[in-house]
């Protein structure tokens, strides 16, 4: 085999590591996946009739951005798992063992994505029970799940790369908390984004996390006719600028989190 | 010397002020073992992170089976194999589970790795245990596990970093047979430890560190002559016998007497073993001193300090906690 292959091997070998323990220890997707199912509830049914959104149906709209939102909160999940192994012994017998160095990070990241989709399907039964509906074509729909997953993986990047910038899961833990909430709050996933004063609008319309949630939304068709056309170009091709961000943030995260990694197996 | 698998010229690891090694010189031949024995923050665990790939040497150079550390440490991982102090094994995952991981990222393929993780389980006494999650083995069969773990891929070089402490001795008897069979079969292996008598009884070279620097270095025979064979111990009733007693084991010690107040307790090297210590015994009968407790045992690591070094263990760095603490967090410390 050549070393490409071996990478894709020991990935694999690593990504399965993971999923054996998120099967074993399955409180913590418990525990990851209450905040969102407490949002939906929260959001649906507090705020649900003080909201104005277009077609009035708060919690159809509501969903997309909770969907957002959870693949969000799942990138955390990476950054814990990260500095979690970091603490551990298992992580000096990966460090003298004689296989690809990006495969902790590669296997991490690809078993997440395993890990999203669970959520995704578990946040979608929650949306189907409190009234929210998918209305377009399943094909669509298959693309909106789609797309939330690469972009929970382009995410999962910078949480990895965060948790190896700090020095214990605890830290890692507050630290995402501290990029997800403005980036899930400052966006159209719970309002409108033409409802928010600006600045705070212009951040709203160009955040990947409402273009991801614009494409979702569109894509389970969730956007009653008549619903008034964005202003912002990203809001207008919201597909088009989350895979420019996605493709950029693996870009630029994934070989710094490689190379931070790298560098801590031989200081 | 080209015929050591181990080779390390002048290893020197410095964290910021701190000095872990201090001009380290170590070589194995093949198919031996090398006891690193020390006490808690000697550098014992630096010196086998820097020969593992783990660390990189502030200065220095060493080869492994012939292959440069510093210039090739992919080539060096394919070479070794790493049991450490803190059994690096996961948890969740089962014992199989684990060495059937390691056998994939040591790249032995599918059933290879299947088969010799079963096959180790068996041979670790491991295989009722097999596919329940480590987290609920005993402190001695996660070092097992770990041990295993180690062989997996049969490396030709293997290091193990305290394999034995906070065993009880029935497992660290157990531990010392594998490590033996291991080594009849041709591994090199350096083994580390803050026990004289688990040196004694694997090493055939043993270098003693204290501070990161080589204070001793000889086979165990060659050490105990040179800082006495046994120790005498008694305990006196009276405190007014201290100073006949004193000169009762003067006569037969071969090195000075030392008293501790605290406890009335006497120490003194000797040779000539259960003999000697008949003699003292009839002399201090004879002399009328009464004793509260009296002892002939072998020298112990801080017995090794205290002649090598003129302090003990103890001294060596703070209490022993924070040693090693200190020790195992080179390890975790992240880097600016």
């Amino acid at each position: 085999m050549s070393e490409i292959q071996y990478m894709f091997a020991d990935t694999f070998v690593i990504a399965k590591r993971n999923i054996i323990k998120i099967k074993r220890v399955p409180d913590v997707l418990v525990f990851v996946l209450l905040s969102p199912i407490m949002f939906v509830l929260l959001f649906g049914y507090v705020f649900g009739n003080s909201v104005d959104v277009p077609g009035d149906n708060y919690r159809s709209f509501l969903m997309a951005g909770i969907f957002a939102q959870t693949v969000l909160f799942g990138a955390t999940f990476t950054g814990a798992g990260i500095a979690e192994d970091m603490q551990k012994g298992i992580i000096d017998r990966f460090r003298a063992l004689p296989m690809s160095r990006s495969a902790v990070l590669t296997g991490r990241t690809l078993s997440d994505v395993v890990y999203n989709t669970l959520s995704i399907l578990i946040m979608a039964i929650t949306g189907l029970i409190v009234g929210w509906r998918i209305e377009g074509s399943i094909l669509e729909a298959l693309a909106a799940v789609l797309l939330l997953l690469v972009f929970a993986y382009a995410f999962s990047w910078v949480m990895a790369y965060l948790a190896l910038l700090v020095p214990s899961p605890e830290v890692i833990n507050n630290a995402s908390f501290m990029v997800i909430f403005p980036l899930t709050f400052i966006a159209n996933t719970f309002v409108p984004a033409e409802s928010l004063p600006e600045p705070l609008k212009t951040f709203a319309e160009w955040n990947p996390v409402s273009t991801v949630t614009q494409a979702t939304r569109e894509l389970f068709g969730n956007i009653p006719p008549g619903a008034p056309e964005p202003d912002a170009w990203s809001l207008q091709n919201p597909v088009l600028y989350t895979m420019f961000w996605v493709v950029a943030t693996v870009a630029v995260f994934a070989p710094l989190a490689i190379g931070r990694y790298t560098r801590f197996n031989r200081r | 010397m080209q015929s050591s698998v181990i080779h390390a010229t002048g290893l020197v690891k410095r964290f910021g002020d701190v000095t872990a090694l201090d001009h380290l010189d170590l070589s194995v031949p093949e198919g031996t073992i090398l006891g690193l024995l020390g006490p808690n923050g000697a550098g014992k665990t630096t010196a086998v992170s820097i020969l593992t790939t783990l660390l990189l040497p502030t200065e220095g150079s060493a080869t492994i089976a012939g292959v440069d550390l510093l210039s090739s440490p992919a080539e060096v991982r394919r070479h070794i194999g790493l049991s450490g102090q803190f059994a690096a094994v996961d948890e969740i995952l089962t014992g199989f589970e684990n060495l059937d991981m390691i056998g994939r990222l040591y790249r032995l393929g599918r059933s290879a790795s299947r088969e010799r993780a079963r096959e180790l389980l068996d041979w670790f006494d491991l295989d009722e245990a097999a596919d329940r999650p480590v987290k609920t083995y005993s402190g001695g069969m996660r070092r097992r596990l770990d041990l295993a773990g180690a062989i997996v891929a049969e490396p030709p070089v293997l290091f193990l970093d305290e394999p034995t402490t906070g065993l009880d001795p029935r497992s660290r008897i157990g531990l010392w047979d594998v490590i033996r069979d291991l080594v009849s079969r041709g591994t090199t292996l350096l083994l580390t430890t803050q026990y004289m008598e688990e040196a004694e009884q694997l090493a055939d070279d043993i270098v003693v560190i204290d501070h990161g620097r080589e204070i001793a270095h000889g086979t165990a025979d060659s050490l105990k002559a040179e800082i006495g064979g046994e120790r005498i111990e008694i305990a006196v009733c009276d405190t007014a016998d201290v100073d006949a007693a004193r000169a009762i084991l003067a006569t037969v010690g071969v090195g000075e007497v030392e008293y501790n107040p605290a406890t009335n307790k006497l120490l003194v090297p000797v040779t000539g073993g259960a003999g000697t210590f008949a003699k003292v015994l009839g002399s201090l009968n004879s002399a009328g001193i009464e004793l509260r407790d009296v002892g002939l045992r072998r020298p112990t690591l801080d017995d090794v300090f205290l002649t090598l070094t003129g302090h003990g263990t103890n001294d060596s760095g703070a209490d022993q906690t924070s040693a090693e603490q200190g020790d195992a967090g080179t390890d975790q410390k992240v880097s600016p």
